[in-house]
């Protein structure tokens, strides 16, 4: 009976245009941000940072990106994980040539540089469409792998061929490196995912957004009323692989600490984070999070059941789990191609009629 | 001279290499062209294939990993070996079956909805054959060995070794391949251009309301193309399984598919096979006189970059059609 | 510019010319869409183009809004000649258009894709877009009150927050004049506004027309292949066939011209 709009009048354009015009859903949202700020710190440790938290919050700033490329202005990208790369060794570069500078910088940076890196993969889009274009980035995917493989000078000639990430601070804390604490990782995570869904949100409900989706639902008609689709469609790579790039600057600095590039960023990371979109919500900002928890969680509830519960071997949970991915990709195509946040979105319709459908 | 020798040999290996690409590329020309699908599960098929082939022909019992960690059980093979032309055709047998599996479970429910959903829908679907694959059959490396000649040919190294005094490398299987690939090619082409089906076929690609208007079944063309896919990727799974052992990085080389598609256009036939000859050729060149250069190791991506530059150029592909776009 | 401007009947002002179309020849390969048309468009005036199916009406609206780029002739726009342009450049020149086939944004609501009309207006950088601070949210509510008047004026309040995509046709058509009508251009160009629409629907949409050209003065350019409509609506008509002009004047002048009636009315009406 509470979870209506009725009563909550709305008496100016700036209150009507709010992210959560329901009162009970503001509410929501706010708790949900003083647990994550102010209870989770103080109560995470190592095997739920690491195991869940903290890599779900890497991948949700990953799934924004690639949400606001593919999901608003509908470019279908399979190169997530080379510029996820491109991300994680700026960043390496970074905290090595200048040590002395905050490593907050560096992580900007090195979404700045991906974005660069993005654009120059993003300029055939204009030409190219739809499954010709899907390919085409794959053509990023295996180029920067392939690069980041073969130039020493991305590792630092290091004899391995692998990136470490060295201790850095923030306000005297460990961030990165092995005395970096459970909670520290997390914190930083959450602050950068926390920021750039709000960035997200404010690009897609505003001038940028309302090209890229016009982009993504009809081109021709889109430049005919004005739009430029190059600016729109490169301007979508370079915010897109922006965040892509912090995410992998994160991942590799905050999360693995050390990272070899085939292994980390090939072509499943692609994979990965756009079954996060769908199966969370394509142009969907809340959808990025529930994808990127579905796709973290999933795997660890599979391994506690097969492996803890039946006491199977673990390469056979994972085939299996190879298995349910796939089937739910395609049952989740099948049933909702919108994915969880439009299965939300029909529940809180329900909801709000409740308990008079009629 | 000595490098243009060598250079010959490399384009030589670039262009068998080159056909098998095509043979591939048409598996996803077929479907593209029948049910605007573009099936990203391919290469994934075409690893299922030769993982069944493997298993059927030595006898292993399907799921026994499955069966061992649930019943406690020790169960690995039946004991028996099956003859590899009947191991082939129960194969190929499979594969229907996956076929309208595939059409009734997928494809069917997804009647309608954008080309994109449906290429999302391939890549799910090639997660869940990658791991059925495993689970039914063991992820480990297995050798196929359907009798198919292998080894250095000697006669043509003979040959080679007489008119430019050095004697060329080639494996007896890659030649093998090239003439099963090059007339599974042509027998294609001859079905879906002088065939009752193959028509059929055609008419779906061009226009799925009068194909249906003119009594065509939907649903018998999808089984039949995605059989016939299965039969490709069976085909090229044997070919691929023989050379390097049947293991995960066998669905790769139908990434390497796409970049043929791009370059041929997704609809065209013979933009498959000269798109496939291409980058065949094309990469195993660029690697010989630029990978040392960088590095080595340039067919991972060479194929790929050089067929986003010629899309900048050129949208349609080789032989795509024009797209004029309306209003 | 050496028209005067006229006072009309009903009282509206029409001024000198806007668009002027200078020798359009227009070809597909080997096909002459249009060939060697000139026209022009004056300030306030509804100026109607019709014809028989195929006679080029559609290439025509095209070329003006820069879709199509003739190999022949000049398009002078306000006294200047328009030079090689974008589709998207000859938007913010002002000229608003909507489309024969639908294309509004699906997937987007109504008042999302009547915003999208006000696109190049908007100004703020994309530092403050990302941050909502400044420019960017103070441009999105005065935006928004503008096209509120649209809204309002289509009568269309109650579907504002409505997906397009669950529109029926008419209302459609609606959306799609109204974001037209939200770029506030100098021309606004309607590609068969009455088309597929019931008796009801066209009385609406005549009515809307009117009303726009009268109100807010806006020149208009429209193809429409119902004759009574169109010799309702229009102060000038031109007659196309087979990428011909075989005709120009007021309704009453076109309707007694022979060569229309041959053409057109005659012959070939469906």
């Amino acid at each position: 009976m509470l979870y209506r709009e009725a009563g909550d009048f709305k008496t100016s354009y700036r209150a009507d245009g709010q992210t959560f015009p329901i009162r009970l859903d503001r509410w929501a949202y706010y708790a949900a941000i003083a647990v994550a700020f102010l209870i989770v710190p103080f109560i995470i440790n190592d095997y739920w940072a690491s195991a869940v938290f903290v890599p779900f919050l890497i991948y949700a700033i990953a799934a924004l990106g690639l949400n606001i490329l593919t999901g608003y202005a509908g470019q279908v990208s399979l190169g997530t994980g080379g510029f996820m790369a491109v991300g994680a060794y700026a960043v390496y570069k970074l905290m090595t040539a200048f040590p002395e500078i905050s490593i907050v910088i560096h992580i900007l940076l090195a979404g700045g540089i991906t974005a660069i890196v993005g654009m120059l993969f993003g300029l055939p889009s204009l030409r190219i469409k739809g499954f010709y274009l899907a390919v085409a980035t794959l053509a990023a995917q295996f180029f920067l792998v392939w690069l980041f493989n073969k130039v020493p000078w991305f590792y630092n000639y290091s004899a391995s061929g692998q990136i470490n990430a060295p201790e850095r601070t923030i306000l005297g804390f460990a961030v990165s490196g092995p005395a970096a604490s459970a909670s520290t990782k997390y914190l930083v995570c959450l602050v950068f995912a926390f920021v750039l869904a709000w960035v997200a949100r404010n690009l897609t409900r505003g001038t940028s957004g309302r090209k890229w989706m016009a982009i993504r639902d009809m081109d021709i008609a889109a430049e005919i009323i004005g739009v430029n689709p190059l600016a729109a469609k490169l301007s979508a790579f370079a915010v897109s692989s922006f965040f892509v790039g912090i995410a992998g600057a994160l991942l590799f600095s905050v999360y693995l600490g050390a990272a070899e590039v085939g292994e980390a960023f090939g072509i499943n990371k692609s994979f990965l984070v756009l079954f996060m979109i769908i199966i969370g919500g394509l142009g969907s900002i809340f959808g990025s999070f529930a994808g990127a928890a579905f796709m973290v969680l999933m795997p660890v509830l599979l391994k506690n059941l097969l492996v803890g519960g039946f006491g199977w071997p673990t390469d056979l949970a994972a085939h299996i789990e190879l298995m349910i991915v796939g089937a739910l990709i395609v049952f989740f195509l099948i049933a909702e191609p919108h994915g969880l946040a439009r299965l939300w979105a029909l529940t809180k319709e329900k909801l709000r009629l409740w308990p008079f459908p009629h | 001279m000595d490098q243009m020798i060598f250079a010959a040999e490399i384009f030589l290996n670039g262009l068998m290499t080159g056909v098998m690409y095509a043979l591939v590329a048409l598996g996803f020309v077929l479907i593209f062209k029948a049910s605007g699908v573009f099936n990203y599960a391919q290469g994934v098929l075409a690893l299922f294939a030769a993982l069944t082939l493997v298993g059927i022909q030595q006898g292993q019992v399907p799921f026994a990993h499955m069966i061992n960690a649930v019943f406690g059980t020790h169960v690995e093979h039946f004991g028996w070996t099956v003859p590899s032309v009947l191991a082939i055709i129960l194969t190929g047998a499979v594969m229907v079956l996956l076929a309208f599996l595939i059409e009734k479970l997928v494809l069917q429910h997804l009647v309608g909805q954008a080309p994109i959903i449906l290429f999302m829908a391939t890549i799910g679907l090639a997660y869940f054959l990658e791991g059925l694959g495993d689970v039914m059959w063991g992820a480990n490396i297995k050798n196929l060995d359907v009798g198919l000649p292998q080894g250095i040919s000697e006669s043509i190294e003979g040959v080679t070794a007489n008119w430019f005094g050095y004697g060329f490398f080639i494996d007896r299987l890659d030649i093998w391949a090239t003439v099963i690939a090059a007339l599974l090619v042509a027998a294609l082409v001859a079905f879906a251009q002088y065939t009752k089906q193959g028509r059929a076929m055609r008419a779906v690609a061009d226009d799925h309301q009068a194909a249906l208007s003119v009594g065509i079944s939907l649903r018998f063309i999808w089984v039949m193309v995605w059989s016939i896919a299965g039969f490709v990727a069976l085909v090229a799974g044997i070919m691929w399984g023989t050379k390097s052992g049947v293991q995960f990085s066998l669905s790769l080389i139908a990434l390497k598919a796409l970049p043929v598609l791009m370059l041929g256009g997704f609809t065209s036939i013979p933009g498959a096979i000269v798109g496939g000859l291409i980058i065949g050729v094309g990469e195993k060149l660029f690697e010989f006189f630029i990978g040392p250069m960088v590095g080595g190791a340039t067919e991972n991506w060479f194929a790929y970059v050089l067929a986003l530059l010629f899309l900048v150029f050129r949208p349609q592909g080789l032989f795509g059609e024009r797209i004029i776009e309306r209003v | 510019m050496n028209q005067q401007t006229e006072i009309t009947a009903d009282g509206r002002q029409i001024g000198g010319t806007l668009m002027e179309m200078k020798n359009i020849t227009l070809r597909f390969g080997g096909v002459e869409a249009i060939k060697n048309i000139s026209f022009d468009i004056r300030e306030g005036e509804i100026r109607a183009i019709i014809g028989p199916n195929g006679a080029g009406k559609s290439s025509m609206l095209n070329v003006i809004s820069g879709f199509y780029v003739p190999q022949e002739g000049e398009i002078w726009f306000k006294g200047a000649r328009r030079g090689p342009m974008k589709p998207y450049e000859v938007a913010r020149l002002g000229i608003a258009r909507t489309f024969q086939n639908i294309a509004l944004f699906d997937g987007m609501t109504v008042l999302d894709n009547i915003m999208t009309g006000r696109l190049n207006r908007m100004r703020a950088g994309f530092l403050s877009q990302a941050l909502w601070w400044g420019a960017a949210e103070r441009e999105e509510i005065e935006n928004r009150e503008r096209v509120e008047r649209v809204i309002d004026f289509l009568e269309i309040q109650n579907i504002r927050k409505t997906p397009v995509g669950r529109l029926p046709y008419g209302l459609k058509k609606r959306v799609e004049l109204a974001r037209a009508l939200a770029a506030e251009p100098q021309i606004l160009l309607l590609d068969e506004p009455m088309a597929g629409m019931n008796v009801e629907e066209k009385e609406d949409m005549s009515r809307f027309v009117l009303d726009v050209n009268d109100e807010f003065g806006t020149t208009i350019a429209l193809i429409e292949h119902d004759m009574g409509v169109v010799m309702d609506l229009s102060d000038r008509v031109v007659v196309m066939d087979y990428g011909r002009k075989i005709g120009d004047g007021t309704p009453d002048e076109v309707r007694n011209n022979q060569e229309v009636i041959d053409a057109y009315l005659g012959v070939a009406h469906d």
